[in-house]
């Protein structure tokens, strides 16, 4: 009965896409109705062929297969996104690498956003919802919530990634940044989101234990304020039901400070609160240790989580933006600092005990250096959004060395280390394929790190002062010709970086497949949802 | 003898008792170090929102105890530049500008203020040494279209080169498209001609054929001997220098789709409205230009 119902709505959306096809009024939203009338086809496929057969797990067994599918998408989104960021390093280095038969598609303005959202929404997405799921069945010793609804928010999620890339190679954007889907894709998010957050919540309600792990705050958190931001920040009307383009609620510095209060807590929540959740787990669990402090996992939750969303002014410095949201932004984001600290020093120092496993054990190196990068980048943060520093800093490389060793560093890492601790056990593999090549990828990811990060800091430094430098008489001394003659080094630098950086990831794809294909079964573990204690 | 006293050995601290997955919490307390940091912080955060302006109320905002404003600091910035270089611009835009070279101060400024115009405005074009781009004539050498000396490249900072805006304007017709009003054959032949008048491989027969169509429709602009005329803003085609290519590629083009180059006239604003650039900025700019090298 339910597969019928759901095969009419399928049915009806692919009608009803077909429909909107035929009176596209432009190519990106042509493109994206295709897609969905086969999404849609797809899905009634797989429903029409399997209906009738109810679900054949017990109620009282993980539901895994979604996860598995978590971790080879964000394996081949890693992997797709390091690749385009890679790209447009040497694009920016080399101009040339424009190519003309590739204008308006394959240019360092269409791939940047591809790049951001690939690594962002795709890589970090995915992981972040597959660890979700792992984690929040584990601590609650309960099955999913809702059955196939997992699956929905799996495909639904891809599909969103897949119509919003489509979108920016064909032009469809709201130049937006981390946030260019446009209205109908931001849409279709908003409803895989709800799913998300029933899910998950249903799973919390649900559990066994009495008390719910720390790393499901910070799970949940992400998931509610990451719905309140894309919601906020995509308010448009669009111009016809049959075309891509949209105009934004807001405008002027409004629409600035909605952007980067949602551009700033997209950070803040979804590449720090998710994947502080990420490490809450995997980290005690690969080390076997306990969590080091209760206390502070409290106090520096809470203190993130109403101070970060307060710090998006500090984007906007030295603009339109009055002084007074200015100093807001900044004096938010100083208070940031330790309750950022918090998190890493609940890491590190549940390895305490275990410190001897940094020498043997690769993939705690790699989480270890992971928190490493996410102090390191707590402090940068609260420190470029001190006014007189940000003067220097803003609109520079400097930034961008900024995110990214956040991005490679922290975010990056730990999803690694997460992943080398999941695939043996989604598998039921004894162990993984090589801890040699873990070994070579954390050395190739790090290396490729310190080249990004201290290439932009120099690069990003001496454009700041090189912008600011004046004569005796009070005149501009450099054209800005100039200085993007003289980042060519850096920028070459960088590229190398990301090259490192993108054959560790390779190396982590076959290793985490050999593990798969190659590695003898184990068939001893167990996947029942049994309390811990 | 008293015995050393024994150091205390750590206590190991207890878990909370809570157990998940089988990951346990200890109970270990906050750390004082990043307690009392936290503590600073935000005294610091309230001291400084107290110092400078922070609080939105109903209308507008707190403005803080020091009065200080963003807007209020570069509005004091421009003013002191201002005011600093108010006497020397004074004497710079009464000064004849073929006098300007000959006064140490006015070459001086003229010298700093025009290359800080130039980078600005210019060198996104005419490149940041001014050696030019295909489309964007080189400002250092001796070959000039609108002319070298430094009244003509004052008039043409001031107005431009085919500036719709501007009706002062240099509007020089543009070169015409002839493949709408010759052979293809004979744009091939004149292509030739040009070639051999710039002193390149050509091929003779077809120059000499060439020759008739030059004197025919481009010696109008170009000249009989094809060196140009600075009152068309014609370039000079025997010289080796080329604006857009010399090649037969190149010049084939020219000729079959015509060129129309334009520059922005940088001094000119609508009644009421700002110039990019003031009268001080273009006279700067203008003797700077001329004084790359090949100014007249």
């Amino acid at each position: 009965m339910w597969d019928f119902i759901k095969l009419i709505a399928l049915g009806a959306v692919a009608v009803l896409a077909a429909l909107a096809a035929t009176q596209a009024r432009d190519l990106p939203y042509l493109v994206n109705a295709i897609e969905v009338v086969l999404a849609a086809a797809i899905a009634g496929y797989w429903i029409y062929k399997t209906r009738g057969q109810g679900s054949s797990a017990s109620p009282y067994e993980y539901n895994d297969g979604v996860i598995r599918a978590g971790v080879i998408a964000t394996v081949l989104w890693g992997v797709v996104g390091f690749l385009v960021g890679t790209t447009i390093a040497f694009q920016l280095a080399f101009p040339a690498l424009n190519f003309e038969w590739a204008q308006g598609y394959l240019n360092f303005g269409k791939l940047r956003p591809l790049h951001t959202s690939a690594v962002i929404f795709a890589f970090g997405g995915n992981a972040l919802i597959a660890t979700s799921f792992y984690v929040v069945q584990r601590t609650s010793a309960a099955r999913l919530f809702g059955g196939n609804l997992a699956w929905f928010v799996f495909w639904g999620y891809n599909l969103f990634i897949v119509l919003a890339a489509t979108g920016y190679i064909l032009g469809a954007t709201q130049s937006k940044e981390y946030a260019e889907p446009e209205w109908y894709v931001d849409w279709w998010l908003t409803i895989v989101w709800v799913f998300y957050l029933i899910v998950f919540l249903g799973t919390i309600f649900k559990r066994k234990e009495p008390h719910i792990y720390v790393a499901n705050w910070f799970y949940l958190s992400f998931i509610v304020t990451i719905a309140m931001l894309h919601i906020v920040n995509n308010l448009a009307i669009p111009v016809s039901f049959f075309g891509s383009k949209s105009v934004q609620l807001f405008s002027g510095v409004q629409d600035a400070m909605t952007q980067w209060w949602y551009g700033h807590n997209a950070v803040g929540f979804f590449l720090t609160a998710g994947f502080l959740g990420m490490m809450y787990y995997f980290v005690p669990k690969q080390a076997e240790r306990p969590v080091y402090s209760y206390k502070l996992s409290i106090v520096h939750f809470w203190a993130l989580i109403f101070l970060y969303i307060w710090a998006g002014p500090h984007h906007l410095h030295y603009t339109a933006l009055p002084d007074w949201a200015s100093t807001l932004g900044m004096v938010f984001s100083i208070m940031l600092w330790m309750p950022s600290w918090g998190g890493m020093i609940n890491g590190l120092m549940t390895l305490s005990g275990a410190w001897d496993k940094l020498r043997t054990d690769p993939v705690i190196r790699m989480m270890v250096v992971s928190v490493g990068f996410y102090g390191m980048s707590t402090f940068e943060g609260p420190m470029m959004s001190i006014k007189a520093v940000n003067s220097l800093s803003h609109y520079t490389d400097w930034t961008i060395g900024h995110v990214h060793s956040g991005a490679l560093g922290w975010n990056g890492m730990i999803t690694f280390g997460a992943l080398y601790f999941l695939v043996p056990r989604l598998w039921s593999r004894e162990r993984l394929y090589s801890l040699t090549l873990v070994s070579w990828h954390f050395w190739l990811a790090t290396i490729g790190i310190v080249l990004y990060a201290s290439s932009m800091w120099v690069s990003g430094i001496m454009q700041g002062l090189m912008w600011r430098e004046v004569d005796s008489q009070g005149f501009l001394v450099n054209a800005f010709a100039d200085t993007v003659a003289a980042m060519h080094p850096m920028y070459v630098t960088r590229g190398i970086g990301g090259v490192l950086y993108l054959t560790g990831g390779v190396i982590m794809a076959y290793n985490l497949w050999a593990t798969v294909a190659k590695q003898p079964r184990n068939e001893s573990a167990s996947v029942a949802a049994v309390p811990a204690e | 003898m008293t015995e050393k006293p024994v150091k205390p050995t750590k206590v190991e601290v207890e878990t909370t008792g809570h157990e998940w997955d089988g990951i346990e919490e200890l109970n270990t307390p906050l750390p004082r170090w990043w307690l009392w940091i936290f503590y600073a912080c935000v005294v610091w955060a309230l001291l400084y929102s107290v110092a400078y302006p922070a609080w939105p109320l109903v209308n507008g905002a707190t403005p803080g105890l020091l009065g200080a404003s963003t807007r209020k600091a570069v509005e004091e910035d421009i003013a002191r530049f201002d005011a600093r270089l108010a006497p020397i611009e004074a004497k710079l835009v009464e000064t004849d500008l073929t006098e300007i070279s000959a006064d140490p101060d006015l070459a001086n400024y003229t010298q700093n203020a025009g290359a800080a115009v130039f980078r600005t405005w210019c060198a996104q074009c005419h490149g940041a040494g001014a050696g030019g781009n295909v489309g964007y004539p080189n400002l250092l050498d001796d070959d000039w279209i609108h002319g070298g000396s430094i009244e003509d490249i004052y008039t043409t900072v001031m107005h431009g080169i085919r500036a719709t805006d501007d009706p002062d304007t240099r509007y020089v017709a543009p070169m015409a498209a002839w493949s709408e009003l010759l052979e293809p054959e004979e744009i091939s032949n004149v292509v030739e001609y040009v070639l051999l008048i710039s002193g390149q491989d050509h091929d003779a027969a077809m120059a000499g054929e060439g020759a008739l169509v030059f004197e025919d429709n481009c010696a109008a602009c170009h000249g009989e001997d094809g060196k140009g005329m600075r009152e068309m803003g014609s370039p000079n085609l025997t010289d080796g220098i080329w604006l857009y290519g010399g090649d037969r590629a190149t010049i084939t083009e020219t000729v079959a789709y015509g060129r129309a180059g334009v520059m922005p006239a940088w001094g000119y604003a609508e009644e009421g409205a700002i110039p990019r650039l003031s009268e001080a900025d273009v006279r700067a700019v203008a003797a700077y230009v001329h004084s790359l090298g090949g100014g007249e």
